[in-house]
């Protein structure tokens, strides 16, 4: 089981890495969601696993998984809904102030050549 | 009153004007007047003492372990200075009362003025040399402001930007010296260095220490080669030259030597530095002066050639050469800010301050006259004025003081010095009173109403008592002089007295006067010799050396940072993975404590949904739709995975959030390109490819060793789970650790949220307001709108089971502190409920049925939660302690009350308004796109829909 969480980490963080580096506003934004699982599941792993033993104390329970990172990866999913909403809105906001949603600065040399083009 | 009021009076005090500026002129000076008189009436409050001989100290301690502590100390020298700040500074309220015109901001004045003045009787009062330093960059920030007052002057900008370089460099290279102050004496307290001169002396650190600290005074100070920010101060306002530029922070450095003076007087460096630069100050100055045409630029460099002579006596390093600055301070701080006053009524009334266009003002401006001939007289050190006196003691002490083992020089320069410093004043005298009459002023000048000219006047009067009756300031002098002197030495015998019988100084003062008239005599000549002369213009120099900075550090820094936001990624990325390599090859490794846990076929099926979902969003991300329903997938994994792994409110919390992320990405996808072009070479995806390889590679083995093996030290969750239902009242625990372990976190985080939400809002205004808006009202839909905006299933729907969510969240919320649940998901899912309204009745509706803005809302949320925290403060409690009880009401079961209920009301609220608020916003751009009016009736069905754009494109295009 810890074999395919771990893989399941990975596979997100590559993924999310790859997006990140696109070029434009969107994958980009793809790609930070992604690494945000990531991180969340990584976080939330520091409890360890296991299974069938969820932190809500019963009379004659005696095994509990661990709450406190838990606690933390709940706030931290909230908040990071929170910075996508602000990522994306900033990335929009560029995208009709400039109708251009690449994420790096362009070369000033190549809007000029393109405008003469069009 | 307390040394704290008295600081903290002008800084509380700055809002006032501000906040008053709509009732008017007078009532804003009249504030900061009363403001100012407040603290000066504190400051008298505590004479008693300091004529005692006492120190007033108050002390909080700050940050003990830096050594840094808000503490302040009031002696004779803090008296002084903090008496010159506030006395001269109420003056200068009054003055600028009605100097200011009506077009000028006067609220902006006044809290910029005292700003500065509470930063400056920081400095004078701190005990502490951090707390200094503190103060010391607080001036230099409020000088900035008040000497760029007038925006929209760019000799105004460009000072100010020069004064802030200057003084700011010093206060950099002060605050290394005073580190290396507080490291040799082992404490940052003043009252503590002070004692301990022979240490700091006898450290190899001293030189490098004394030499930082010199810099910041002399920067502060306008000392040679630093001088040249001063004149190019002078565009600021006439009242800010009169406070700043000659009675108060120019002194800031001249106060910090005092200060300092029993640690680091007396050594041989100390006299050549300090003696030289303030005798190189004094002479050019007053050289330079002479040949300025403008008023107040005559007068800076006047103020420029008397610090220096103050350094110098203070650089002397004798108890009567400190004795000598101390009455110079208080005999410039008098004349020099009357004189300014008067440049600045001359300005005022002829709208010129060029002396060449002036002349003759003595008919016309009869009372300006006396108040300004009588200072620069005075200044010029003419008998029964306070200048004569302590010009005396300055000639008395060159007179002994010998400088690279020339006995001449010093007395030499001195009195070269004193007779430029004489001829200036005459011809400032000469060339704009007397003459005759002109007809050709740009104004018709005369006196002006009592409100500009009585502060001078005040100073005036001063100026004459001291000169004429030395022995009245005789005792406070001594006294400060005792203050400065510390331990190191004693306080000189000699009296102040007009007639000393004929001694060396007496000679001098006559060459230089007699100097003086003769210079003047001879302007004409020597100011054609003066032109023909090639000088270094200071401002050129200065420009040059910050372009060649801005230069440097544009190379240095542009190559590395190109707003390539995707290359510091790939960049961080690596460098993260390899710091963590080499953290792992450089650790130990524990063995494997944990056995795997066995997989079954369920979480195998989910696993392999979670990985095909990612690659196929890698290699489909080009679809923008297709990658939005591919990381649903991936999300709602991730949530399956926390129910499985024990943890129900984490697959809450991820479940409902994923749901309002895609609604949001689908509102801003309603405006994005629906594809990703391809752009990157094979040659940029290989390396993205091998980046992300590593960097998932890095990831896996991290988490898969981690997960194998037990935490290092005992997880305090031990603590929680104990303590969950006895000290929190609640069985689950996740819910506890929330609203009541880790309530503070919890707190911080809805803030931040509300913050999030209202950055989110604030951008769609922004971009609603400019030229986004038309573009958005010009927009053509890409796809074929839909008929039926808003099917009437949907809506039917939607409504309908509007009240069965809501009791579902609120279900949620109140099982929270007991059962999965808790304020988070339930407004998550209230959220839900009032996002699926938007969607299938559309905004207009909507929005029509809304009572409360979201803002208010996010804010309730905030206040409910932080009020409910200080609650606990009536019960003497700390911030969020909470509280629980169980009651029962016939005929319900026994249930539970508690505080960090109300505190999850709070999360609740703020996560709607929070959540509501982002999507409302996005939806606003939406409703500006779509065309014709706003839907007011859901189910509407528009039938003049527009035909598909791409059939109508391919139309025009045939």
């Amino acid at each position: 089981m810890e074999l395919l969480v771990a893989t399941a980490i990975g596979i997100l963080t590559a993924g999310g890495l790859y997006l990140v580096l696109r070029l434009r506003t969107f994958p980009v934004i793809l790609g930070m969601s992604l690494l945000t699982y990531a991180v969340n599941v990584f976080l939330f792993t520091t409890g360890r696993l296991s299974v069938g033993a969820p932190p809500i104390l019963r009379d004659g329970v005696e095994v509990y998984t661990d709450p406190l990172p838990q606690a933390l990866v709940l706030t931290a999913i909230v908040i990071s809904f929170g910075m996508t909403a602000v990522v994306v809105m900033i990335g929009l906001g560029a995208f009709l102030g400039s109708d251009d949603d690449h994420v790096d600065d362009q070369p000033e040399t190549d809007q000029s050549t393109s405008e003469g083009q069009s | 009153m307390s040394l704290f009021f008295i600081v903290a009076l002008p800084f509380f005090g700055a809002l006032l004007p501000g906040l008053m500026n709509s009732a008017g002129r007078a009532a804003t000076a009249g504030v900061t007047f009363t403001v100012s008189l407040a603290a000066f009436l504190g400051l008298l409050t505590n004479l008693p003492s300091v004529l005692a001989g006492e120190v007033v100290v108050a002390r909080v301690d700050w940050m003990p372990l830096l050594g840094l502590n808000f503490s302040l100390m009031l002696d004779g020298l803090g008296f002084f200075f903090a008496l010159l700040i506030l006395g001269i500074g109420l003056l200068i309220i009054a003055y600028a009362r009605h100097y200011l015109s009506r077009d000028d901001n006067m609220g902006q004045f006044f809290t910029y003025l005292l700003l500065f003045q509470g930063a400056m009787v920081g400095i004078v009062l701190s005990d502490n040399i951090l707390l200094l330093l503190v103060f010391w960059e607080l001036t230099s920030l409020s000088s900035f402001l008040l000497i760029g007052y007038w925006k929209h002057l760019p000799e105004g900008r460009q000072g100010a930007r020069m004064a802030l370089t200057v003084t700011g460099m010093g206060g950099l290279a002060m605050i290394g010296g005073m580190l290396i102050l507080g490291q040799i004496v082992g404490s940052y307290d003043l009252s503590v260095i002070l004692q301990q001169r022979d240490l700091i002396q006898a450290d190899p650190m001293y030189v490098p220490a004394l030499i930082l600290i010199l810099l910041g005074c002399f920067t502060k100070s306008a000392q040679f080669p630093f001088h040249f920010w001063l004149p190019h101060a002078m565009a600021a306002p006439t009242p800010v030259s009169a406070y700043l530029h000659s009675a108060t922070m120019v002194k800031a450095g001249i106060f910090l030597m005092a200060r300092m003076w029993p640690v680091l007087s007396g050594t041989p460096e100390w006299v050549m530095i300090v003696t030289s630069a303030g005798l190189i100050t004094m002479v050019l100055g007053a050289v330079i002066g002479l040949f300025k045409h403008d008023l107040k630029a005559l007068l800076a460099f006047s103020t420029v050639s008397h610090l220096g002579l103050i350094t110098m006596l203070l650089g002397t390093g004798t108890a009567f050469g400190a004795m000598a600055a101390m009455f110079h301070i208080l005999n410039h701080a008098t004349f020099k800010a009357a004189l300014f006053m008067s440049a600045g009524i001359i300005d005022h009334e002829a709208h010129t301050r060029d002396i060449r266009r002036l002349g003759g003002l003595r008919k016309l401006m009869p009372v300006t006259f006396v108040i300004a001939s009588l200072a620069a007289l005075s200044m010029a050190g003419i008998p029964l004025l306070n200048g004569f006196l302590s010009k005396e003691m300055m000639l008395e002490e060159a007179h002994h003081t010998v400088l690279f083992d020339t006995p001449w020089l010093v007395p030499g320069l001195a009195t070269f010095g004193a007779l430029f410093s004489a001829a200036y004043c005459f011809r400032l005298i000469g060339h704009v009173f007397f003459g005759p009459v002109r007809d050709d002023y740009p104004a018709k000048p005369h006196d002006p109403g009592a409100g500009l000219w009585l502060p001078p006047a005040i100073l005036v009067s001063l100026v004459v008592l001291i000169g004429v009756a030395p022995f009245v300031a005789e005792p406070f002098v001594k006294l400060v002089t005792a203050s400065v002197l510390g331990t190191a030495a004693e306080v000189p015998d000699a009296h102040f007295k007009i007639w000393h019988g004929f001694t060396p100084a007496l000679y001098m003062s006559i060459i230089a006067t007699i100097g003086g008239l003769v210079v003047l005599a001879l302007f004409k000549p020597a100011l054609r010799l003066w032109d023909a002369a090639p000088r270094p213009e200071a401002k050129v120099i200065f420009d040059a050396i910050v372009a060649a900075a801005v230069g440097l550090a544009r190379k240095l820094i542009l190559p590395l940072h190109n707003g390539a936001f995707t290359r510091y990624a790939a960049i961080g990325s690596v460098v993260i993975v390899a710091v963590g390599y080499h953290a792992w090859t450089t650790g130990t490794v524990a063995p494997q404590t944990r056995d795997m846990l066995p997989a079954g076929p369920v979480p195998i099926a989910g696993w392999l949904m979670l990985v095909v979902a990612t690659i196929g969003l890698v290699f489909m991300h080009r679809n923008r739709f297709l990658s939005l329903i591919l990381i649903g997938i991936v999300g709602l994994m991730v949530s399956v995975g926390f129910v499985f792994f024990s943890a129900p409110d984490l697959a809450m919390t991820q479940f409902t959030v994923e749901v309002v992320t895609i609604i949001l990405l689908l509102l801003a996808l309603n405006f994005l390109p629906n594809q990703t072009p391809i752009e990157s070479s094979a040659l940029r995806r290989a390396r993205d490819i091998g980046v992300a390889v590593i960097g998932g590679l890095a990831a896996f083995g991290l988490s898969y060793h981690f997960m194998l093996r037990d935490a290092v030290a005992t997880p305090i969750s031990e603590f929680h789970l104990a303590n969950s239902y006895k000290g929190g009242g609640g069985t689950n625990v996740v819910n506890v650790i929330l609203v009541d372990f880790r309530g503070f976190d919890t707190y911080g985080e809805i803030i931040v949220l509300g913050i999030a939400a209202l950055l989110i809002y604030a951008l769609t205004e922004t971009l609603l307001d400019g030229p986004v808006r038309a573009r958005l009202l010009n927009r053509k839909p890409t796809h074929r709108r839909a008929g039926d905006e808003h099917p009437m299933m949907m809506v039917v729907l939607t409504r309908g089971i509007m009240p069965v969510v809501l009791m579902v969240g609120f279900y949620i919320f109140l099982r929270g502190h007991n059962d999965p649940g808790g304020g988070f998901i339930a407004g998550l899912i209230v959220s839900i409920a009032v996002v699926m309204q938007y969607m299938a009745s559309g905004f207009g509706w909507a929005s029509a049925r809304l009572k409360y803005p979201y803002h208010g809302v996010i804010g309730a949320g905030v206040l409910i939660a932080g009020l409910t925290g200080i609650g606990a403060w009536f019960f003497g409690k700390p911030f969020l302690t909470s509280a629980f009880t169980y009651v029962r009401i016939p005929p319900f079961y026994k249930f539970e009350l508690a505080t960090a209920a109300l505190f999850d009301l709070g999360v609740f609220l703020a996560v709607v308004g929070a959540v509501m608020l982002s999507l409302e916003s996005f939806s606003r751009l939406a409703r500006q796109a779509t065309s014709g009016p706003s839907n007011e009736h859901p189910m509407d069905i528009d039938p003049s829909r527009d035909e598909d754009p791409q059939e109508t494109s391919e139309k025009e295009a045939v």
